[in-house]
């Protein structure tokens, strides 16, 4: 589930920190994979440890291609 | 919930299924290679949905399946020396060895803790300065950069009593090892979103060009994979091998270059034994001379004998794609959660497991 960055604890490239809420649920998770992350940016998180920031203009994207996908379906007489 | 509901879009999944029914001219047999994909699919039903145009079956998608009994032989025997706390996450801890898993251990008298992240063992180990902390490295390339942080935490922390035992292993290696086997059926495969997070998807494309099979990087949830299934079977369809991303909000072509450097760092990659496949030639990794003195399998002696043992378990064949889990004789008459006689049972990432779960019902036909 992607999470929220809230604020950043620590920036040592070991021990990078920050709080992340996940579904109003906040958490600190390890931020070393993910330095350049910023708040407000969504990350991907497994054992812990921030693995991506999601791309949200991917996201859009992806969403965009369902709306047209729906759009082209109502077209098509049944 | 932001970007996680709106991949559930029952519409969307359902104009899906109708292109996959529509463009599949054939019965195309698809292998995916992530365990929460395997729970995904069968939990929506989309491989009942499909099942006369698609046929779904599981690769080796669980890391804790495949790691070898060996290895867990030997962490239960540190955990039942004295001082010692073999940390691990919860599913690693109920994989029987060939005697006990490490949660019989405990019932023993062994020391183990579940923790959820790596960086948890080093905190263990930062307060329990008289016990020595091995911290039992399971998972794919996803879990791979948090034991590296663990190591390169604890090195900072001038810390002597913590240790990994290293488990890891990589997934392209595994799925050559599944194209190169007698009687593989598998015609494409829907690569694990979020390995590919952290390696990209570069790393298939000698893979495709190779073995002439399409891989589709896909994400977890239900439209997510239908996407991913529809693009395999297009291409199928019109004969192209190619790599593509399905999974652009969380993938990119070179991956988290950060994490790889992480990885890097601190492991090299190395031949593993993988339960049920055998010996893999760069399946795995093994720490940097550097770390060495973070190695659990150098720093204790490993003073355990590996029984063999018989068992029916056809975990192989499962992670292989070979049987599906309901056509194990075993399945849910001598193998349930409650009284697992593998792997792939015992781990909340096992097909197994997701079978037994989300669809218990019907049983096949043992082959
Ligand atoms: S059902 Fe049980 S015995 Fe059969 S393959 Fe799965 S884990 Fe092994």
């Amino acid at each position: 589930m992607p999470g929220r960055i809230v604020r950043w604890i620590d920036r040592d490239p070991t021990f990078a920190k920050a709080v992340v809420e996940f579904a109003g649920v906040s958490r600190d998770v390890h931020m070393a994979c993910v330095p350049d992350a910023t708040v407000g940016q969504y990350v991907i998180v497994h054992a812990g440890i921030a693995i991506c920031v999601l791309d949200e203009s991917e996201a859009h994207k992806t969403l965009a291609a369902f709306k047209m996908l729906e759009e082209v379906d109502d077209e098509i007489p049944q | 919930m932001k970007y996680l509901s709106e991949f559930r879009n029952v519409s969307a999944a359902k104009i899906l299924v109708q292109q996959i029914r529509d463009r599949a001219t054939r019965r195309w047999v698809l292998m995916d290679v992530c365990g929460g994909q395997t729970h995904s699919l069968v939990r929506y039903g989309i491989e009942q949905e499909l099942e006369e145009h698609v046929d779904l079956i599981h690769g080796p998608g669980c890391p804790v399946c495949v790691t070898s009994t060996e290895l867990i032989d030997f962490a239960v025997s540190l955990s039942l020396q004295p001082d010692t706390i073999v940390a691990s996450f919860g599913d690693m801890i109920r994989v029987p060895g060939s005697r006990d898993s490490l949660m019989q251990a405990r019932s023993r008298g062994g020391n183990v803790k579940i923790v959820y992240s790596p960086v948890d063992a080093v905190l263990i180990a930062a307060k329990n300065p008289q016990s020595q902390i091995v911290f039992f490295a399971v998972g794919f390339e996803t879990t791979a950069p948090a034991t590296a942080i663990a190591i390169l935490q604890a090195a900072k922390l001038g810390l002597q009593n913590f240790s990994v035992l290293p488990a890891h292993v990589r997934v392209l290696p595994a799925m050559q090892t599944i194209m190169e086997m007698p009687g593989n059926r598998v015609e494409a495969f829907l690569a694990a979103g979020h390995v590919c997070s952290v390696t990209g998807f570069a790393q298939y494309e000698p893979f495709v060009s190779n073995y002439k099979v399409p891989v589709v990087v896909t994400g977890f949830e239900p439209v997510d994979l239908l996407g991913g299934i529809l693009r395999c079977v297009e291409m199928l369809e019109q004969g192209i091998c190619a790599v593509d991303n399905r999974y652009g909000r969380s993938v990119c072509r070179a991956g988290n270059e950060s994490a790889q450097a992480i990885i890097n760092r601190v492991y090299m990659v190395d031949d593993r034994d993988w339960r049920g496949f055998g010996t893999i030639s760069g399946g795995g990794y093994r720490l940097r001379s550097e770390f060495a003195n973070f190695d659990a399998a150098k720093r204790f002696e490993r003073c355990v004998q590996t029984v063999a043992v018989e068992s029916l378990c056809r975990g192989g064949d499962v992670m292989s794609g070979r049987i599906k889990p309901k056509q194990c004789p075993a399945f849910g008459v001598g193998c349930t959660p409650e009284s697992p006689m593998g792997a792939p049972m015992v781990s909340s990432e096992g097909a197994c497991a997701a079978y037994y779960r989300f669809d218990p019902l019907q049983l096949e036909k043992p082959r």
